[in-house]
C-alpha cells in the first residue's frame, strides 16, 4: 500500500518535471522560461531525494536551480527589449523533421540500452567497493569520500574547470552594472540573513563529512549570499579586493595540488594522504574549495572584475 | 509494476532528449544555453537512476560523486556561456549602429 502511494508520488514528479520542462523550454517570453527553468530545478530537487541522493539534492538546489537561475535572470535583465542580436531565422521544416526523427531515434535506442543494462546487470559495481574501504577514507559520507579521497583526482580538476570559466568570463570584460539600492526593508532583510547564511554554510561544509554536505554546497550557499548581498544594494558583494580576492579564487585548487604534490614521495602517489592524515587534510582542502568556488560562482554572477579592481588598475596606470 | 529506477531512468533520457531538440533548433541563443541546461539534468537523472539500488540498499556513491561534479561544471560552463554571448550582443549591436 505504502510502495504504491509513493510509485503514485513518483509519477507525479515524473510529470511534472517533463510538463516543467517542455514548458521552460517553449515557453513564449524568455522570463517565463527562465523562472519554469527554476521552479524545475527546485523539482529535480525532490526527485534526487526520492532516488536517495541529497548531497545532488542539495547541490542542484543551491547551484543547478539557484545560482544557474540567478545567472539567467541577470542576463536578461540587460538585454534591451526586442533585441535580435542573437536571434537565427527560423529554419525550414525540412531540418526541424530531421532533427526530430533524430532525437527520437537516440531517445529509442537510449531507451532500449538503458533497459538492457537494468535487465543484465553484471559486473563489478564501484559502490561495493566504496562501501567497503569507507572506514580507511577519513570521512564517513560515502559521497564526500568518493569526492576528496578515492577520486580526489576528478574533483581537482573540477576546481580547475570552475577557476578556467572564471577566468574566461575575467577577460571577456568588466563586471555588469550593479543594480539601484533595494528598499529599506530588503536591506534590513539581507542584513538579518547574511550571518544566518553564513553559518549554515560553515555547518553544510563541516557536516558534509559524515552527513549530506559539503564543499560545494556550502561553497553554493555563501555564493548565494554574495548575490542577495549583491541584490540588496552593494555593487562589490562584500567581496575583498585585489590580491585576496584573487587568492580565494586560486585558493581551492592550489591548497588541493599542494597537499597532493606535499604527501607524495616514498611509494605514495599523487593525492595518496598518509595514513591518519585524511581527515583533517580532507577538511583542510575542503575548507579552500568553500571560499574558492564561493568567490569562483559569486565573480561569474558579477560577470566579470568588480568595479573596484578595474578603477584600482587604472589608478596605477595613470 | 514499473520501478523506481526505470522511471527516473527513462525520464532523464525524455528530458536530454528534450533539451538536445531544444539546443538544435531553438532560435534564441539564451533559449539555448537553458536547453542544454535541461539536457544536462536528464544524462544527471540516468546516473542517479543507475546508482539506485532500492528502498532499503545504500545508493552506490560514485554516480552521485559524479553528478556532483557535473552540476558544478555545469553552471560554469553555463556563466562562460552567458559571458560570451554578452559580448556577442555588444559586439553585434555596436556594429549594427554603425
Amino acid at each position: 500500500m505504502t510502495l504504491d502511494a509513493l510509485f503514485i508520488l513518483d509519477a507525479l514528479l515524473a510529470a511534472l518535471l517533463l510538463m516543467l520542462a517542455v514548458a521552460a523550454l517553449h515557453a513564449h517570453s524568455l522570463r517565463q522560461s527562465i523562472i519554469l527553468f527554476i521552479v524545475f530545478g527546485l523539482v529535480t530537487a525532490l526527485a534526487w531525494a526520492r532516488l536517495k541522493a541529497p548531497d545532488v539534492a542539495l547541490a542542484e538546489a543551491a547551484i543547478g536551480s539557484g545560482v544557474a537561475g540567478a545567472l539567467l535572470l541577470a542576463a536578461i535583465r540587460e538585454r534591451r527589449p526586442g533585441s535580435k542580436a542573437s536571434t537565427r531565422q527560423n529554419r525550414p521544416a525540412w531540418q526541424v523533421l530531421t532533427v526530430t526523427y533524430l532525437v527520437i531515434g537516440l531517445t529509442l535506442t537510449a531507451s532500449w540500452a538503458f533497459l538492457d543494462a537494468q535487465a543484465n546487470q553484471s559486473g563489478l559495481r564501484l559502490g561495493e567497493l566504496v562501501q567497503a574501504e569507507l572506514a580507511n577514507s577519513g570521512v564517513s559520507n560515502p559521497v564526500t569520500a568518493v569526492l576528496l579521497n578515492f577520486r580526489a583526482f576528478d574533483t581537482l580538476l573540477e576546481l580547475a574547470v570552475l577557476f578556467a570559466a572564471l577566468l574566461g568570463v575575467l577577460v571577456l570584460g568588466p563586471a555588469r552594472p550593479a543594480p539601484r539600492g533595494a528598499s529599506p526593508v530588503v536591506s534590513h532583510l539581507v542584513a538579518w540573513l547574511t550571518p544566518l547564511l553564513i553559518i549554515t554554510a560553515g555547518y553544510l561544509l563541516w557536516v558534509g563529512a559524515h552527513a549530506p554536505g559539503g564543499a560545494f554546497q556550502a561553497g553554493a550557499l555563501l555564493a548565494a549570499v554574495g548575490i542577495i548581498v549583491r541584490l540588496s544594494g552593494s555593487p562589490n558583494s562584500g567581496l575583498p579586493s585585489g590580491i585576496w580576492m584573487r587568492l580565494m579564487a586560486v585558493g581551492g585548487c592550489g591548497v588541493f595540488l599542494f597537499v597532493g604534490i606535499a604527501s607524495m614521495g616514498g611509494d605514495a602517489s599523487l593525492l595518496q594522504y598518509p595514513a591518519g592524515w585524511a581527515s583533517i587534510l580532507i577538511l583542510l582542502i575542503e575548507v579552500f574549495a568553500t571560499l574558492s568556488i564561493a568567490a569562483s560562482l559569486l565573480l561569474v554572477y558579477l560577470g566579470g572584475q568588480p568595479a573596484a579592481w578595474v578603477s584600482d588598475k587604472e589608478r596605477g596606470h595613470a | 509494476m514499473l520501478e523506481t529506477s526505470t522511471l527516473y531512468g527513462l525520464l532523464g533520457i525524455v528530458l536530454a532528449a528534450l533539451g538536445l531538440h531544444a539546443a538544435i533548433l531553438q532560435p534564441d541563443t539564451l533559449r539555448r544555453i537553458l536547453a542544454i541546461n535541461i539536457l544536462g539534468v536528464g544524462v544527471f537523472l540516468v546516473f542517479i537512476a543507475t546508482a539506485y539500488n532500492g528502498p532499503d540498499a545504500a545508493p552506490d556513491a560514485v554516480p552521485h560523486a559524479l553528478v556532483l561534479t557535473g552540476i558544478v561544471v555545469a553552471v560554469a560552463a553555463t556563466a562562460l556561456a552567458l559571458a560570451l554571448l554578452r559580448r556577442l550582443e555588444a559586439t553585434r549591436e555596436g556594429t549594427d549602429d554603425e
